[in-house]
C-alpha cells in the first residue's frame, strides 16, 4: 500500500466520500437502536433525538422479555443460521473444488446446473417446498423430533439457497490455486480430501468469509420461509418473533425496534468473526 | 536403486495425440534431461511418470515394476515443482517433514533427515520461518529439501531454475550437480534450456512434437546430432543452415555449420558476404553475415574482434565441421 503518490486533497475527498457512505449505511441501524430505548410518544414525535429525559423508556425491551420467548427465538435462528451456513460451505466449497478441480464429462454443464440458482429465486418453489417438507413430516413440531423438524427444514432450504452463488464464487478461486501445489501435496501422499481441507481450503480462506457474509445475512434476515415452515411457537426465529407485536390495527414499535435491535447483535459478531478473516496474506509466497 | 523405463508411453487428450510411442530406459544413479521446445510433451512425460498425469498408453516401470497404476506417493518418487509448490501455511520444516509424517515415520527419524537434508542444503537457520519470509533461490532449496528427506529412488524436476534470475539460476544449477554427485540417485530433468541441459545432464533426452528426437550424452549430441531438429537445437547460438543446392553441393539437402567453427578472412574462402551486425560479448564476438547464396549466417568468433558493418568478408569452415543432412532431414555422416 503505498501512499506516496497521494495528494492531501485527493486522499480527504476519498475519505469524505467514504464517511458519507458510512452515515448513509448506519442511518438505519442508528435509528432502530435509538428508537428501542423510547416510549412510543417519544419515537413519533421526535425520532432522532437521542433517549434521553422522559424520551428514554425500556419498555420495548421489557415486553420483548415478558412476551414470546425471545431467548429461544434466539436459539432457533442462530441453529439454523451456523448449521446453514456450516453446509453451504462446506458443500459448496466441496463441489467447486470438484468443478475446479477434475476433468470430467459434463463438467461445465454440471457447473451451469449448479449455477442456475443464482437466476431463479428459491421462493418460485415455495409451494413444491411445503408440500416436500410437509409430507416428509418437517414441518410438523409436534412429531417425533419436536422442534428440530421444522429447524432441519429450514436448514435444507436455506443450504440450498446459499450453495449457487457459493459454488460459483468459492469455484472461481479455486482455480487460482496452484496445480503444483495439489500435485506436491499428491506426492506427499495426501487424499483428495487431505488436499482438500488442507491445502486448498486455507488458501480460499478469504472467498470463504466473503460467502459466508453473503450467505449468513439473508438467512438471519428471512421471514418468509419461517412463517411458512416453522410459525409455530417452539420453532420462531427473532425476524417471525418480532412480527407478534407488528398488528393490523395497532402496532407496539418500541417492542419491535427493541426486537430487531437485539437481532442485530449475534449477526454482528459473526460478521466480525469473519471479516477478521478476510485478511489476505496467507497465500503469499505459496509459488513464485 | 532406482532405474526407470518407459515403453511406449502414449498420452492424448481427446483427439489431440501430445505423446507418440515413448521409448527411454534410465539406468540407476543417471542424471537424464528432457529438452525440448515448449510443447514437446516433456513434461506431461514427466507427469506420467510422477504419477500425476494417466498415459493412454504403454508402461511406466520403475525398478522393473510396473507402476501405471500405482499411486504417486506409492512410486517412490519425489518431485521439484517450477513454481516450488510450497505449503504456505506451513513452516520450512513443516514443508519438509510432511511427506514423511504422511507416510507414518517415526517422530526422531523425521528429525533425523529434516536435519541432514537442511544440513545438506545450508537450511539450518530458515526451518522455522514461514515460505512467504524467504526469497526465490531459498524457497527452491526448501522444494529440493523436501524432495531430498523422502530419500527417492527417482528424483523428477520440472523446470526448476525457470522462475529465478540468471545469478541464482547458475548457483542452484551448481547446487543441483552437487546434490547428484552426493546422492547418486537417478534424476529426471525438464527444461527448456539447452544450456542446463548441457551442463547437468549424462544423458540428454530430446523431445519435439511428442516424440523423442535423439538420445545421447551432450557431446554426442552436440558432436553428432541426429537430425536438423537436434543440430538446430543444441548450440548457441544456432546452426547455420545452407541450402545444399544453392551452393552446388550434391548428395545432401542441406548442410550446416556451426557458428563456432566459421573462420573469417577478408581476402578468401568458401562464402563470401556481407558484415550486416556485429554483436560484441567480451569473450566472444558474434557477426552476421549476408552471405551472397544462402542468406544470414551466424559467425562466432573468440575474443574481441572488429568488423564495419558493409564490409566484404569470406566465411569458411574445415569438411569435418560441415554436417549434410538429406531430404527428410536426418544427418548423413
Amino acid at each position: 500500500m503505498s501512499k506516496a503518490r497521494q495528494s492531501p486533497l485527493r486522499s480527504i475527498a476519498a475519505h469524505a466520500i467514504l464517511l458519507t457512505y458510512t452515515l448513509i449505511a448506519l442511518f438505519p441501524v442508528y435509528v432502530v437502536v435509538v428508537n428501542s430505548f423510547k416510549n412510543k410518544k417519544g419515537i413519533f414525535a421526535s425520532p432522532l433525538s437521542l433517549p434521553f429525559g422522559d424520551l428514554w423508556s425500556p419498555d420495548g425491551y421489557a415486553k420483548v422479555w415478558l412476551r414470546g420467548d425471545f431467548p429461544l427465538y434466539f436459539q432457533n435462528s442462530l441453529i439454523v443460521t451456523v448449521v446453514a451456513l456450516f453446509f453451504v460451505l462446506l458443500f459448496g466449497a466441496m463441489a467447486a473444488f470438484a468443478l475446479s478441480e477434475y476433468r470430467f464429462k459434463l463438467n461445465s454443464l454440471t457447473g451451469l446446473y449448479l449455477a442456475l440458482g443464482i437466476m431463479i429465486p428459491i421462493r418460485l418453489g415455495t409451494v413444491a417446498i411445503l408440500q416436500l417438507m410437509s409430507s416428509s413430516g418437517l414441518t410438523d413440531p409436534s412429531g417425533p423430533f419436536g422442534r428440530a423438524a421444522p429447524l432441519t427444514a429450514l436448514i435444507l432450504v436455506y443450504t440450498a439457497q446459499g450453495l449457487p452463488l457459493a459454488i460459483f464464487i468459492l469455484s472461481e478461486f479455486m482455480q487460482t490455486v496452484s496445480n503444483d501445489l495439489k500435485n506436491a501435496g499428491r506426492i506427499d501422499g495426501m487424499n483428495e480430501y487431505k488436499i482438500f481441507f488442507r491445502l486448498v481450503l486455507p488458501l480460499v480462506r478469504p472467498a470463504m468469509a466473503t460467502v459466508a457474509v453473503f450467505t449468513m445475512i439473508p438467512i438471519w434476515n428471512d421471514l418468509w420461509f419461517p412463517l411458512i415452515l416453522a410459525p409455530s411457537e417452539t420453532t420462531k426465529t427473532v425476524t417471525l418473533g418480532a412480527q407478534m407485536f407488528l398488528g393490523q390495527f395497532q402496532s407496539e414499535w418500541d417492542a419491535v425496534l427493541a426486537a430487531l435491535a437485539l437481532a442485530i447483535l449475534p449477526v454482528l459478531i459473526l460478521y466480525l468473526i469473519f471479516s477478521r478473516q478476510l485478511i489476505r496474506g496467507i497465500t503469499s509466497g505459496a509459488v513464485k | 536403486m532406482g532405474s526407470l523405463k518407459l515403453q511406449k508411453v502414449e498420452k492424448a487428450f481427446g483427439a489431440t495425440k501430445v505423446l507418440h510411442g515413448i521409448d527411454l530406459e534410465v539406468a540407476d544413479g543417471e542424471f537424464v534431461i528432457f529438452v525440448g521446445p515448449s510443447g514437446c510433451g516433456k513434461s506431461t512425460l514427466l507427469r506420467i511418470i510422477a504419477g500425476l498425469e494417466d498415459s493412454t498408453g504403454g508402461a511406466v516401470l520403475i525398478d522393473g515394476e510396473r507402476v501405471d497404476a500405482v499411486p504417486p506417493a506409492k512410486r517412490g518418487i519425489a518431485m521439484v515443482f517450477q513454481t516450488y509448490a510450497l505449503y504456505p501455511h506451513m513452516s520450512v520444516k513443516g514443508n519438509m517433514s510432511a511427506g514423511l509424517k504422511q507416510g507414518g515415520m517415526p517422530n526422531e527419524q523425521v528429525e533425523a533427515r529434516v536435519a541432514e537434508a537442511s544440513r545438506m542444503l545450508s537450511l539450518d537457520e530458515y526451518l522455522q520461518r514461514r515460505p512467504a519470509e524467504l526469497s526465490g533461490g531459498q524457497r527452491q532449496r526448501v522444494a529440493i529439501g523436501r524432495a531430498v528427506v523422502r530419500e527417492p529412488k527417482l528424483f523428477l524436476f520440472d523446470e526448476p531454475l525457470s522462475n529465478l534470475d540468471a545469478a541464482l539460476r547458475v548457483n542452484t544449477r551448481l547446487e543441483i550437480a552437487k546434490l547428484h554427485r552426493q546422492l547418486k540417485a537417478t534424476m529426471i530433468y525438464v527444461t527448456h534450456d539447452q544450456v542446463e541441459a548441457m551442463t547437468l545432464a549424462d544423458k540428454i533426452v530430446v523431445m519435439n512434437a511428442g516424440r523423442i528426437e535423439q538420445i545421447g550424452s551432450p557431446m554426442e549430441l552436440y558432436n553428432k546430432p541426429a537430425n536438423l531438429f537436434v543440430a538446430g537445437f543444441i548450440g548457441s547460438p544456432q546452426m547455420n543452415f545452407m541450402d545444399a543446392a544453392a551452393l552446388g553441393i550434391s548428395g545432401a539437402k542441406t548442410i550446416g555449420v556451426r557458428p563456432e567453427h566459421l573462420t573469417l578472412s577478408a581476402e578468401a574462402g568458401q562464402w563470401r558476404g556481407k558484415v550486416v551486425h556485429v554483436e560484441h560479448l567480451g569473450a566472444d564476438t558474434n557477426v552476421y553475415l549476408e552471405t551472397e547464396k544462402t542468406g544470414i549466417i551466424t559467425a562466432r568468433l573468440f575474443g574481441e574482434v572488429r568488423y564495419e558493418p558493409d564490409a566484404v568478408v569470406y566465411a569458411s569452415a574445415e569438411p569435418k565441421f560441415v554436417y549434410r543432412f538429406d531430404e527428410s532431414g536426418k544427418a548423413i555422416y
